[in-house]
């Protein structure tokens, strides 16, 4: 009998992937992560590892050359990423964020399951583009518009931030779906790199996240009708985008913070060392600490829980739910605003130390990590939906 | 008539891209462009105008797809009051 024309593809357990997650975080990525913050550039090493790992296509399915992950389980990885560098774990969430897009809207499309299989075999790298300059920061609302023209279509987006568009494989553009759409029906692209041009119209000089490179840029492009996305932009953002990305990032937050709360471990086990016939009162600040931590984790868990069960029943109909809805953007919140009086007081607990710039145990770019957080995709615009929502809900 | 009243309150609150008359009672009211906020917006004159109050499971897309969606939620909650 005859050997299978092919190998088959076998996924990864997630302990393997967390080895791999781990291999990389400590080595390439903490090695270069204060030259990718001093200067705001793309953590082009890292990445190259992540890829030699084959880390950018965990989420995808095994039947398309993935390790079909779980959303809880993509969280744990995201979450170890947040360990090492805030703005390695940023760029890996947010191109987790695309790739569930595609996964859980598109993948039995012809051209996004074969644009999937190219993921896995080359390891390509999503970026995206969902806010518009003259829009603001509301997703659901859009001003450039995709022509399609035969089997082409060609769009051009003004849009404030593409976090590293200019180190992406493809960006997915969010817009009106025809010339003739309202501002909320939008579709959402699939732009190669190589098809479209980026005129670049912001930098990306921030306090924190600096390797994320969000720059502005004027982006037009022309490609294949097929590389619109086959489902409405409104699924794919209450089905994936939304609660993917609240989950994703809270999960790096958490990772970020609990590596800040080692450190401060750390301390208050040296000075116990130095003085070990009494307690040191920084213990009870760390006590104090883990348990924000705790709350921020629980918190979190039990969202992506929830995220677990509404997907396995299969429709798309029960994200819509204002008390699901609720609860990501209550995840989202939380964790951003815990992480950074988390990092502050495990600063408290290090002491100057972690203050200082030049110092092993400093945790100064964990903080101005920490404070873009509540401000990008803005907390109180955010707080502001959960209002309206809270008017409608009624909380049985 | 709940229809005309339906009708009202959606040309009132909606804040829609384009006239109600223009609309069936099929069209998609998201395609028109009601958003999560007019929604509720939509919601609220809703409970009023009909003494109703709105199922949380109700508060989705698919209840304030389109004006027949809506009758049908409404019909649905004033059965419901009545039995």
């Amino acid at each position: 009998m005859s050997a299978p024309a092919e190998t088959l593809h076998r996924a990864r357990a997630l302990d393997d992937i967390m080895d791999s997650v781990r291999r990389v975080g400590e080595t390439t990525v903490l090695e270069f992560a204060a030259d990718v913050d001093r200067n705001a550039r793309f953590p082009t090493e890292a990445f190259d590892a992540i890829k030699r790992e084959r880390l950018l296509s965990v989420f995808v399915p095994e039947r398309f050359g993935g390790d079909g992950v779980s959303v809880s389980e993509l969280c744990k990885i995201c979450e170890q990423f947040g360990h090492y560098d805030g703005s390695v774990a940023m760029i890996y969430a947010m191109h987790q964020i695309q790739v569930a897009c595609i996964v859980q809207n598109a993948a039995d499309d012809a051209f996004f399951g074969q644009y999937l299989r190219k993921l896995c075999e080359d390891q390509l790298l999503l970026a995206s583009a969902t806010t518009e300059i003259d829009v603001g920061g509301d997703v659901r609302s859009s001003i450039c518009a995709v022509n399609i023209e035969g089997d082409r279509f060609s769009l051009t987006k003004k849009a404030p931030v593409i976090s590293y568009a200019l180190d992406s494989d493809a960006i997915m553009v969010t817009c009106r779906s025809s010339e003739n759409a309202p501002p909320g029906d939008q579709s959402v692209v699939l732009v190669k790199t190589g098809d479209h041009e980026l005129e670049q119209i912001a930098g990306w000089d921030t306090m924190g996240f600096r390797g994320t490179c969000s720059s502005g840029f004027i982006l037009s492009s022309t490609g294949a009708a097929e590389q619109v996305m086959p489902v409405p932009y409104a699924r794919v953002l209450s089905k994936s985008m939304h609660p993917v990305s609240h989950l994703t990032w809270g999960s790096l937050w958490t990772g970020l913070a609990a590596s800040a709360v080692e450190m401060a471990r750390k301390t208050v086990r040296e000075d116990a060392r130095k003085q070990p016939d009494v307690a040191p009162v920084a213990a009870l600040r760390l006590s104090e600490v883990n348990e924000l931590l705790f709350s921020m984790r629980s918190g979190l868990n039990e969202v992506i829980a929830e995220y677990e069960r509404l997907l396995a029943l299969n429709t798309d109909t029960a994200f819509d739910d204002y008390g699901f809805s609720i609860r990501v953007n209550n995840a989202k919140i939380r964790c951003s605003e815990m992480m950074v009086d988390i990092i502050a007081r495990a600063m408290n607990i290090v002491g100057i130390s972690a203050y200082r710039n030049d110092s092993k145990k400093s945790l100064a770019r964990h903080l101005r990590d920490a404070h873009g957080a509540a401000l990008m995709v803005n907390n109180d615009r955010i707080r502001q939906h959960n209002a309206t929502m809270q008017i409608a809900y009624k909380g049985r | 008539m709940h229809e005309k009243t339906v009708r009202e309150i959606l040309g009132e609150y909606s804040k829609l891209a384009v006239e109600m008359d223009t609309l069936s009672n099929d069209s998609d009211l998201y395609d028109a462009g009601l958003t999560s906020l007019t929604t509720v917006t939509v919601m609220l004159a809703l409970e009023d105008a009909f003494d109703i109050e709105f199922e949380d499971h109700m508060l989705t897309r698919a209840t304030f797809h389109s004006v027949n969606t809506l009758l049908a939620a409404i019909d649905e909650l004033l059965a419901a009051q009545a039995a």
